[in-house]
């Protein structure tokens, strides 16, 4: 086994973050991700980068706006309340087309809400959050391993595509210690360079303009096109999931980051019982895995989303399945984590039960 | 015959679709021969704010950026940081600066970034069709304050160079106006040593521009001019507020 | 196997620090293990406390809900752990400073006087070494070796004494399993 080291989530994606050539780092205090920047303020100065503690989250975002326009990679990070905040600039990062890498530690909501571990900003993180017609590529790690390596990838994917990334995850994951390797970065060597847009370089002949303001007339809807393709492009390539003895399942389990661990010791349990029960884990939210997804629901009677947020997740599942099978609901809110036995009860309650009755938790 | 007079290499050569007498065009101008003068056209990057001149990169021939309302600073600060060999100017309103940005504003001359901020303060919000800005002055009539600006329900113009000059990271401050030649004159001056000092990296750099909106403040471009003369600077006094060479 | 651990006590007897020792302790078995602090919202006041899962498979929640075992430090967080403990689980308790009884009887209970213990080695301040060294000498979760070892990753950088008052006092621990 490789050398591994005790870390903790948010420390992780920060020093991930610095491997992968994060050149400047902005950010705000919020709970539950404050020792990722307090992890930044000491990694990227010791490595002579940047790091500003911004007035506000909105300017950490703005920030970000102007060092990926001069070409270097960046990123903030936050917690709901704060992500919220950041909209407005991810709306114009992304109708801008500069690639960025951005974190949300996710707590209860809404509102202040609390500082629990959550995943109620599921809406927020894969429905755009701001606002205007655009996709965010959503990573949603289950632990500190995969919170470091989805860093690296999304800066990478940030820069292939031009396009925010998003890691999503939450109170738990962040805070949590777990063995760790730390793998060096790799370059993909295949990146499209920079050098054609970036801003500030005397070695670009024509002056460049970087904006998201596209006010002649078809101008925007043009451009809005364009978006569109790219984003369908990355729904096609880059949808990741995890399955899980789904080959004899009776009922499938769907639930990312935290949920996941959960799930996949109810099913163990469910197993251990003689319930045939499988998961899938999607690790990218947007894309979401619909299309594995309804070929599952051809074979397969129910399906269980288990999510920390109340039936947000359970939205896509589904829209994803279009009625092809039952979609059943296990959700718990605002710093309420799932339990094994609980979700066990609610399998053998589903696995009783006839006609197109739609079991939840709650 | 010899050629006395110009467009500078910074300008594209574009009439500009400001109002008649608005005082944008003058000091697009003033940005842009400084641009020259310094040598720096293929490493500068202006910020084109949300107001009038949002579509600055048409006039400008170096790069141009658009930032959210108020966020130039913070899109300045990264852009600085990130590459700090680019020189940045950041040209904002006064409802970008003063009102919705104020925060950066503050911050950014507090951290003393290296960038030259040229603040155009007309008193008023000229594209969205001439409401109160945060600098209309009391009395003064506008969309949203039609009975003119009453201190009680709406405050007080705000003195930004006077609110900003003794932060500890403003290495320069001045405020100049263009309503007479000598004055412009004055304000490239004043540009002229903002430009100089974020060159030598001596830190943030700010010039007011008392600039006229004769479209919303309902008059002619000549009548402008003279209330500029007879209200504005009453209130929004010219001169340096912050030089760090001469307390030096 | 899998094993959920809740530390508990007041600010400042170091019960973040024994979580992560036992999850490096754990790491350095080649077990899974996680670690999981529980705060409050705010800073100061209350009880500290966290949990660590120790197993030979991969683990779910980090959160000891229902913990199969608590090393509990002050008397506040005996009232607040004892009903959690899952039956036949166990409580560990601090009773220099915990003067009543447990009283569940679907428990097993090992009471360790970890602060009076402390002293006798040098320093009141070790009190959490001595719980650890109770718990993995009683039931060998981790092994008081692989704690000790986990000592010198977490607490690098400390001097020579103060290693080795943590060390004897994780020692002294141990062999009041004996």
């Amino acid at each position: 086994m490789s050398e591994r080291v005790l870390m903790k989530g948010n420390e992780a994606i920060g020093e991930a973050a610095v491997q992968a050539g994060c050149q400047c780092y902005f950010g705000y205090p919020i709970t539950p991700q404050n020792e990722l920047t307090a992890y930044m303020s000491k990694r990227m100065l010791e490595e002579g980068r940047v790091f500003i503690q911004s007035e506000s989250e909105i300017a950490a975002i703005n920030m970000c706006f102007g060092a990926a326009a001069v070409g270097v990679r960046t990123m903030t990070s936050s917690s709901g309340p704060g992500i919220s905040l950041k909209q407005e600039g991810i709306s114009y990062v992304a109708g801008a087309e500069l690639p960025l890498f951005f974190v949300n530690v996710m707590r209860g909501g809404p509102g202040l809400g609390n500082i629990a571990p959550s995943q109620a900003d599921y809406f927020q993180c894969t429905k755009g959050g701001g606002h205007g017609d655009y996709r965010v590529i959503v990573y949603a790690p289950s632990d500190v391993q995969e919170q470091y390596d989805y860093t690296m990838l999304g800066f990478d994917l940030a820069d292939r595509y031009r396009i925010p990334v998003l890691l999503a995850t939450d109170g738990i994951l962040g805070q949590m210690m777990e063995p760790l390797v730390l793998k060096k970065y790799k370059d993909p060597g295949d990146l499209p360079s920079k050098e054609a847009w970036r801003l500030g370089d005397p070695a670009t002949k024509e002056p460049i303009w970087i904006t998201s303001v596209r006010l002649g007339e078809g101008e925007l809807e043009e451009h809005n096109f364009k978006l569109q393709k790219k984003y369908e492009e990355i729904a096609e390539k880059e949808v990741r999931f995890e399955e899980i003895s789904l080959d004899d399942a009776d009922i499938v389990m769907v639930a990312y980051g935290t949920s996941a661990r959960v799930a996949r010791s109810a099913m163990e349990m469910a197993r251990a019982e003689g319930i045939k029960a499988g998961l899938l884990r999607p690790i990218t939210l947007w894309p979401f895995p619909e299309k594995r997804l309804r070929e599952i629901a051809d074979k397969v009677d129910n399906m269980l989303a288990v999510e920390m947020s109340l039936g947000q997740m359970w939205e896509d599942v589904r829209l994803a399945v279009c009625g092809a099978c039952r979609v059943h609901l296990h959700g718990r809110t605002a710093g309420g984590v799932p339990e094994e036995t609980a979700i066990v009860d609610q399998i053998r309650k589903i696995m009783n039960s006839k006609g197109d009755e739609i079991i939840r938790n709650f | 015959m010899e050629r006395i007079f110009t467009m500078p290499e910074a300008m594209k050569p574009e009439q500009t679709l400001y109002c008649p007498g608005c005082g944008h065009g003058i000091i697009h101008r003033l940005v842009a021969e400084l641009v020259d003068e310094f040598g720096i056209r293929d490493r500068t990057i202006g910020i084109a704010p949300v107001g009038c001149s949002v579509f600055a990169d048409k006039y400008w021939n170096f790069d141009v950026i658009s930032a959210a309302h108020g966020r130039a600073p913070a899109v300045a600060t990264g852009m600085k940081r990130g590459r700090p060999d680019s020189f940045v100017i950041c040209y904002q309103g006064d409802g970008d600066l003063a009102a919705i940005g104020t925060a950066e504003t503050i911050h950014a001359a507090n951290r003393g970034e290296h960038f030259v901020t040229v603040f155009v303060n007309n008193a008023i919000y000229g594209m969205t069709g001439g409401q109160m800005a945060p600098t209309t002055l009391v009395g003064q009539r506008s969309m949203t304050c039609q009975l003119g600006r009453d201190p009680a329900i709406m405050g007080y113009p705000i003195r930004v160079c006077e609110l900003l000059k003794d932060l500890p990271g403003v290495a320069f401050m001045a405020r100049g106006s263009v309503d007479s030649p000598k004055n412009v004159l004055k304000t490239k001056k004043y540009l002229k040593k903002a430009y100089s000092n974020v060159l030598e990296g001596k830190g943030y750099s700010f010039v007011e521009i008392v600039s006229t909106c004769p479209t919303n403040w309902g008059m002619t471009p000549v009548k402008a001019l003279e209330w500029l003369r007879e209200n504005m600077l009453e209130h929004y006094e010219l001169g340096v507020f912050r030089d760090c060479d001469a307390e030096a | 196997m899998v094993s959920k651990i809740r530390c508990a006590g007041f600010g400042g007897q170091g019960i973040v620090l024994m979580g992560k020792l036992l999850a490096q302790a754990g790491m350095m078995e080649d077990k899974h293990t996680t670690f999981f602090p529980q705060y409050g919202a705010a800073m100061r006041g209350g009880t500290a406390n966290c949990s660590v899962v120790v197993s030979d498979d991969a683990i779910a929640s980090p959160m000891a809900q229902e913990p199969d075992v608590v090393l509990i430090m002050n008397g506040p967080s005996l009232d607040k752990f004892e009903p959690a403990v899952r039956p036949g689980g166990w409580i560990f308790y601090n009773t220099s400073l915990i003067d009543r009884e447990v009283e569940r009887d679907d428990v097993e209970v090992f009471k360790v006087a970890a602060n009076e213990l402390a002293d006798e080695v040098g320093s009141t301040r070790s009190a959490n070494m001595v719980m650890l060294g109770a718990f993995a000498g009683k039931l060998g979760t981790v092994s008081v070796e692989a704690l000790l070892g986990s000592l010198d990753v977490m607490l690098t950088g400390k001097g020579d004494k103060i290693m080795n008052l943590n060390r004897e006092a994780m020692k002294r621990g141990a062999a009041l399993a004996e």
